[in-house]
């Protein structure tokens, strides 16, 4: 375990310093100097066969961008929690998700919370699932939304998360009994080790990654199932849905925007719009089948983000597109861009954006923009 | 603790086939650093001349087991090896983080430094070429004054070389030396010591560069031989604190004599562009080192 304090994760590693300290939890815990070296010294630890655990927020996650793509790339099953938080400049300690959204070429698998049974819950999962497909987990939720609020939860049996969750069995252990040099240089085309069998060129392990992430989505799913029948607790595989079963106008977003949007539904269904959600749990891989079914019989959608791609839009409401294209799905999809640096996001001000949007479906075009939620611009 | 060069481990741990330059002195503190820390041994390099030596997947000529990690992170990630092999209960093997110059002085003296403050228990080395070698004899911080690299083409370097081994000093180590591939008995002896204390060990290898410092390959030797006659480099190390000289810096400092730097400047191409200026003033900061060494090791 590394970590490096930063607001809003730095609770968490002050908590685990005192479960390590207290003997409440085996482990050894590395107080590095700095976010780029927590994450090495996950990589590291989890080559020589330990099981390992980060966390940080904003700039920390930025910091670790190099360390990120190389963790991805040495397929090591390391979970990192993400206490979303927007990033400088200028400096805002206050949540969005541009951090993580950021980071969504990487090569990690990407989960969002929304409340706080579900992060404990989804950390239990991410070990399974990063174990199984051997890529790196990271854990997102809200900064200060979920991280500095409470809430009851139920903490999981220890023996039963042992059932669950068997023994880490590394598919290589960098060790002086097998000695190997990993992660060496590799030119653009495929070599013959010594004994003349062509080995896999830098293209071919790209490859390999990508098509464990197309594994991944099925481990995802069935790892939830497998959780919900153990611990009774059910929070959506790629995705989780509200209402969607005759939902003409379906809001979307990741982590506590997404419940936000739940407490909106209420809101309209009460004056009489067929409204819903579909919460993105999963944002990489991206649940491209689950979506298209989600919103087949959608008539409008709005996409909610904490996070945008300068230039253009929301990731998701990009990647969303992609998904629905040629799927026969024509619905017109409202890009809102939301609570950056903490900017509170009312349900109320989510269900006047939904109302706007059943009023466009009356005869009026739309146009292909993003909106900016309760922003002044001008 | 007597060695000579029959006692030296026989066993080879770098086969034939590495892809270093010929003349290189990576190579040859390698070879014999492998050979004072054996089996049971852990390492870690960053992108780096060492990196490309251990060659292209999936062939390598290094029989020790590595970990490639970035530039940044050396030291971390042996951090992180010597935590995962506390947290599965693994005690004997030895941790090993290996370096040069652009990643020691440089990109990564940050988790250099935040692992010997934590006194993480392995053995830094950083192989000093003076420059950034692999990626084509550019400046480091680790450059002396008045050498030319593709990056002070012109001009050549106007600054003095950082005294890293200072700052290593200043983490108040339990071991840390200084040595050579031109002296491999020193170099061997401080390694069979460096395996068998506990705690973060430096170890600063001074390793002649025939490309990067443009002299004949035949001359490694004669080249690493004149920096420590001269006074440019000095071996020496520190055990809980007491400063000891070693090897040829040893006899030189009882019989008070060192050659000027003339003799090892003259031979190297890099200094072909060194003013008379440049060359008092490295002389006088070589005599003042020399002299500071000096009265430390007598007092």
């Amino acid at each position: 375990m590394a970590a490096y304090p930063i607001t809003p994760q730095a609770s968490l590693s002050e908590i685990l310093s005192r479960y390590v300290e207290g003997g409440e939890l085996k482990a050894e815990y590395v107080r590095v100097e700095g976010e780029h070296s927590a994450m090495t010294v996950c990589i590291s630890a989890s080559t020589v066969g330990a099981r390992v655990f980060t966390a940080t927020s904003s700039n920390g996650l930025l910091y670790m961008h190099e360390q990120l793509h190389w963790a991805a790339g040495s397929r090591l099953p390391i979970v990192m929690c993400c206490v979303n938080r927007g990033v400088g400049a200028p400096w805002s300690i206050f949540n969005d998700q541009q951090d993580s959204v950021s980071q969504r070429d990487t090569g990690w698998i990407q989960i969002y919370c929304r409340d706080n049974q579900e992060i404990i819950d989804t950390i239990i999962q991410a070990y399974r699932i990063a174990e199984q497909v051997y890529i790196p987990v990271m854990v997102c939720y809200d900064g200060f939304v979920l991280s500095h609020t409470m809430m009851p939860v139920h903490i999981p049996d220890h023996e039963q998360v042992r059932r669950f969750l068997p023994p880490y069995k590394p598919h290589t252990i960098l060790s002086p009994e097998d000695p190997r040099t990993i992660n060496s240089v590799l030119f653009p085309w495929r070599r013959e080790n010594p004994q003349g069998v062509l080995c896999d060129g830098y293209m071919e392990m790209r490859y390999k990654l990508q098509a464990a992430f197309e594994t991944a989505r099925t481990v995802i799913a069935d790892t939830n199932r497998a959780f919900a029948e153990s611990f009774g607790r059910d929070h959506g595989g790629l995705i989780w849905t509200y209402m969607t079963d005759d939902a003409e106008l379906v809001m979307t977003g990741m982590g506590s925007i997404a419940a936000e949007a739940v407490a909106a539904t209420d809101m309209l269904r009460a004056e009489g719009i067929k409204a819903g959600v579909v919460g993105i749990r999963v944002f990489r891989p991206f649940p491209k089948d689950d979506v298209v079914r989600a919103f087949s019989r959608a008539h409008a959608i709005l996409a909610f983000e904490k996070a945008i791609s300068y230039g253009y839009e929301g990731a998701l409401c990009s990647d969303l597109k992609a998904a629905l294209y040629g799927t026969g799905v024509n619905a017109p999809i409202h890009n809102y861009v939301a609570g950056l640096g903490g900017r509170d996001v009312k349900p109320r001000e989510l269900a006047e954006a939904g109302r706007n949007a059943v009023a466009l479906l009356e005869g009026q075009t739309m146009k292909n923009e993003t909106r900016w939620l309760n922003c002044y611009t001008g | 603790m007597q060695e000579n060069i029959f006692k030296i481990n026989e066993k080879e741990y770098i086969m034939p086939g590495s892809r270093a330059c010929q003349g290189c002195g990576l190579t040859l503190a390698y070879r014999y650093l492998l050979k004072a820390l054996r089996e049971n041994t852990i390492l870690t390099i960053p992108a780096s001349c060492l990196c490309v030596l251990h060659g292209l997947y999936p062939i390598t000529p290094v029989t020790v087991p590595c970990l490639n990690t970035t530039f940044a992170s050396t030291a971390a990630s042996a951090s992180g090896i010597a935590a995962g092999l506390a947290a599965l209960n693994k005690p004997d093997i030895t941790v090993v983080a290996m370096a040069g110059d652009g990643s020691t002085y440089d990109m990564g003296i940050q988790s250099l430094s935040g692992a010997a403050e934590r006194n993480t228990d392995f053995i830094y080395i950083c192989y000093d070429n003076e420059g950034y070698m692999n990626t084509g004899t550019q400046r480091s911080s680790a450059t002396p004054l008045g050498a030319m690299t593709t990056t002070t083409p012109i001009n050549t370097k106007q600054d003095q070389k950082k005294d890293l081994v200072k700052i290593m000093e200043a983490h108040d180590l339990p071991y840390l030396a200084t040595t050579s591939p031109a002296y491999p008995i020193d170099l061997y002896e401080k390694f069979v010591k460096a395996k068998r204390i506990k705690g973060t060990r430096y170890m600063h290898i001074y390793s002649p560069c025939p490309p990067g410092w443009m002299y004949p390959t035949k001359d490694t030797i004669r080249i690493g031989k004149l920096a420590v006659e001269t006074g440019m480099v000095i071996l020496f190390e520190i055990e809980d604190g007491r400063l000891r000289l070693t090897g040829r810096s040893k006899t030189m400092a009882s019989k008070g004599k060192k050659q000027p730097i003339i003799q090892y400047v003259e031979r190297q191409g890099r200094f072909k562009k060194m003013s008379i200026e440049q060359l008092n003033t490295l002389q006088a900061w070589v005599d003042r080192r020399w002299d500071d060494y000096l009265r430390r090791a007598e007092g």
